[in-house]
């Protein structure tokens, strides 16, 4: 079953009275599992469909968008809260980290409002560190450490609950090439050895060649939808 | 939902901001321990009083011309002439009220006095020899008047400590003559300092023998009072029985509700003077209140404040799974846990500063029965107070949180 069915999905902003379309009917689904990347130029509604895929956009729309076989519209606000706790995972650009908190209770921060038993939590939280590599910095506070590093442990917060979807908006692009390339082979690990279901967006070619599906959006429609042939490796290096 | 956590965030969410989160309990803190004071001292004040008319002696009852006062407009009535010497006979009479009473009429007015140049404005009380009695003052110099003074209407006078050093300064009193009304009395004796006494101040009173107080000074025939000392605390509840019943049927009455005198003991007087001071009290505590609103609009100020500034944190919560709930509760949990500091700090200082007023009361206000209270209760309602006063002022900038949509939270700069 798939995981993401989106069907005849449109979205306009309202600013002021004057209506601007970003959205246009678009339709296509994600299986459980796959490691899609969403390309497109700045304004072509990427991030919009990220923000909606990722139930953190709120406002009205039109279509269907179906998580896990049942409808946006049909979860209750709770039930949502719970999804984005538990189901999802999401990784910002600017990182998005608690500043004057350590590294290790940035992580914990999702166990907090998850429904895990506590005694479980410490276990669970050094797990998520451990795969991203950053047992060394428990005890930093998040102002104390490289872009790369907090983008790692904006990773081990996304991945802590073990969800099924990991959201990524433009992970690499606050980032060095040396620090993008850690971050997308944690990606493509986690993708491989964990199964996780990860959607990305970007507008760099050799991030989005890291993922096995390109989307590509122009002006708020699908242009583009194929697999990667040429699967790019991680370790070879992400370009600027 | 783990409490403990949202708890912990609380608190470091308020530690980031520690200055700020003082300042903002300074206005709880002055509005707790406003109410504290204002508790704590009317409470000492009202012992204080009690302890005045306690030291009159449980057994003193007042007999006063005029019904029972129910509200201002009644205080008239002091001037009814029902209380004149039959009653007064009729009371002392055995078998109209029983036990070994002492009974003592009383009048008094309000005069200037003079001793050569000297001139003072004072007022004069007759009584009669007993009054020291049942006032238990003992006299500085000289003596009280008698039995005979009174029968004969003496113009002899006994006068507080005030009087004594305003008219004579240093030089004896003793034997001198005052002029009250063009008339010339002789002073006998002198109180030595004794402040106030069932809300008389004695040091500035001069005491006559009633009969020349009524019949020479004032020209009338009835009395202001007449001031009846049971023989026994047991009896006072029937003696003022007594006099009841032998009033009305001396002036045919049979409606007690239509009676020209009441019958005061010190167990209403008290009654009077608690309820007195415990509304005065209570209207100074609701004026203290209004700071505690000022500081609790305060908080509010702060927490919307705060509820802005950390728009991206309250999105990257609900982006991870925090409830509205949770984030309600944690805003809240901020406010209360403020304002609760706020409210043991105004406790404290509030305890503080009515034990230093009372010290200050009992030395410079020469009040030394003066008694520093603390009532238990003031801690409970201060604490509840404070946190009520958190969850009430806190609760709209929570929900504002909570209302936030997280990507729009986000994208806030």
């Amino acid at each position: 079953m798939p995981i993401i069915e989106v069907e005849h999905l449109s979205k306009t902003y309202l600013t002021d009275d004057v209506e601007t379309p970003v959205l246009h009917d678009l339709s296509f689904t994600i299986e459980e599992g796959e490691f899609v990347a969403i390309m497109g130029p700045s304004g072509s509604g990427k991030s919009t469909l990220l923000h909606i895929l990722g139930f953190l956009d709120e406002e009205a729309m039109k279509g269907t968008y179906k998580f896990d076989g049942k409808k946006m519209d049909d979860y209750y606000e709770d039930e949502i809260a719970r999804i984005r706790n538990n189901e999802m995972g999401f990784v910002f650009q600017a990182f998005n980290l608690l500043a004057r908190t350590s590294v290790y209770d940035n992580v914990m921060l999702p166990l907090i409002y998850s429904g895990n038993p506590e005694k479980k939590w410490h276990e669970m939280a050094m797990e998520a560190i451990k795969d991203v590599k950053m047992e060394h910095r428990l005890d930093y506070f998040t102002n104390q450490i490289s872009g790369g590093e907090k983008q790692r442990v904006a990773i081990a917060r996304a991945l802590v609950n073990r969800p099924k979807v990991i959201f990524a908006d433009e992970p690499t692009g606050n980032l060095d090439s040396k620090s993008g390339q850690q971050v997308m082979e944690i990606f493509q690990h986690l993708n491989e050895k964990h199964g996780h279901t990860i959607i990305l967006i970007t507008h760099e070619t050799s991030v989005a060649e890291c993922a096995k599906r390109i989307i590509r959006i122009q002006d708020g429609r699908i242009s583009s939808d194929r697999k990667v042939a040429n699967r790019h490796n991680s370790h070879d290096g992400v370009k600027k | 939902m783990h409490i403990r956590h949202i708890l912990k965030t609380s608190i470091s969410g308020l530690r980031a901001h520690k200055g700020r989160s003082l300042l903002t309990i300074l206005g709880i803190v002055i509005g707790i321990m406003s109410i504290i004071m204002v508790m704590a001292l009317g409470q000492g004040a009202q012992e204080l009083i009690l302890d005045q008319i306690r030291g009159m002696g449980s057994r003193t009852l007042s007999v006063e011309p005029g019904g029972m006062p129910r509200g201002i407009a009644d205080f008239a009535e002091v001037f009814t002439e029902s209380l004149k010497d039959r009653e007064v006979e009729a009371i002392k009479n055995k078998s109209n009220v029983r036990g070994n009473n002492e009974i003592a009429p009383f009048v008094y007015f309000n005069d200037t006095i003079s001793y050569g140049n000297e001139k003072m404005r004072t007022m004069i009380e007759g009584a009669d020899q007993l009054w020291t009695n049942i006032m238990n003052i003992q006299l500085d110099q000289g003596v009280m008047f008698t039995d005979g003074d009174v029968k004969q209407m003496g113009r002899v006078a006994v006068i507080g400590s005030n009087v004594k050093t305003e008219l004579f300064g240093g030089s004896d009193a003793i034997g001198q003559r005052i002029k009250i009304k063009n008339i010339n009395v002789k002073v006998i004796g002198v109180f030595p300092p004794t402040g106030a006494k069932m809300m008389m101040n004695i040091d500035d009173i001069v005491i006559m023998p009633y009969t020349t107080v009524q019949k020479v000074l004032m020209g009338i025939s009835h009395y202001q009072a007449i001031l009846v000392q049971a023989e026994t605390e047991d009896l006072v509840p029937a003696v003022a029985q007594d006099i009841k019943l032998t009033l009305r049927e001396l002036h045919n009455i049979t409606d007690p509700d239509k009676d020209d005198f009441h019958v005061g003991t010190m167990e209403d007087a008290m009654k009077i003077i608690g309820s007195v001071t415990s509304a005065l009290t209570l209207l100074l505590v609701a004026v203290a209140a209004i700071s505690l609103l000022v500081g609790g609009i305060g908080i509010m100020n702060i927490m919307l404040v705060s509820v802005t500034e950390r728009t991206r944190e309250i999105g990257l919560r609900k982006a991870l799974g925090a409830t509205r709930d949770n984030i309600i509760v944690q805003f809240l949990l901020e406010s209360v846990i403020l304002t609760i500091i706020g409210g043991i700090f105004g406790i404290l200082a509030g305890a503080g500063f009515s034990w230093l007023i009372g010290l200050g009361i009992r030395v410079l206000g020469g009040f030394a029965s003066w008694k520093f209270f603390f009532p238990l209760s003031a801690v409970f309602l201060g604490v509840g107070v404070s946190g009520a006063v958190g969850l009430v002022f806190g609760l709209y900038p929570a929900q504002q949180a909570a209302k936030k949509s997280p990507i729009e939270a986000l994208r806030y700069e």
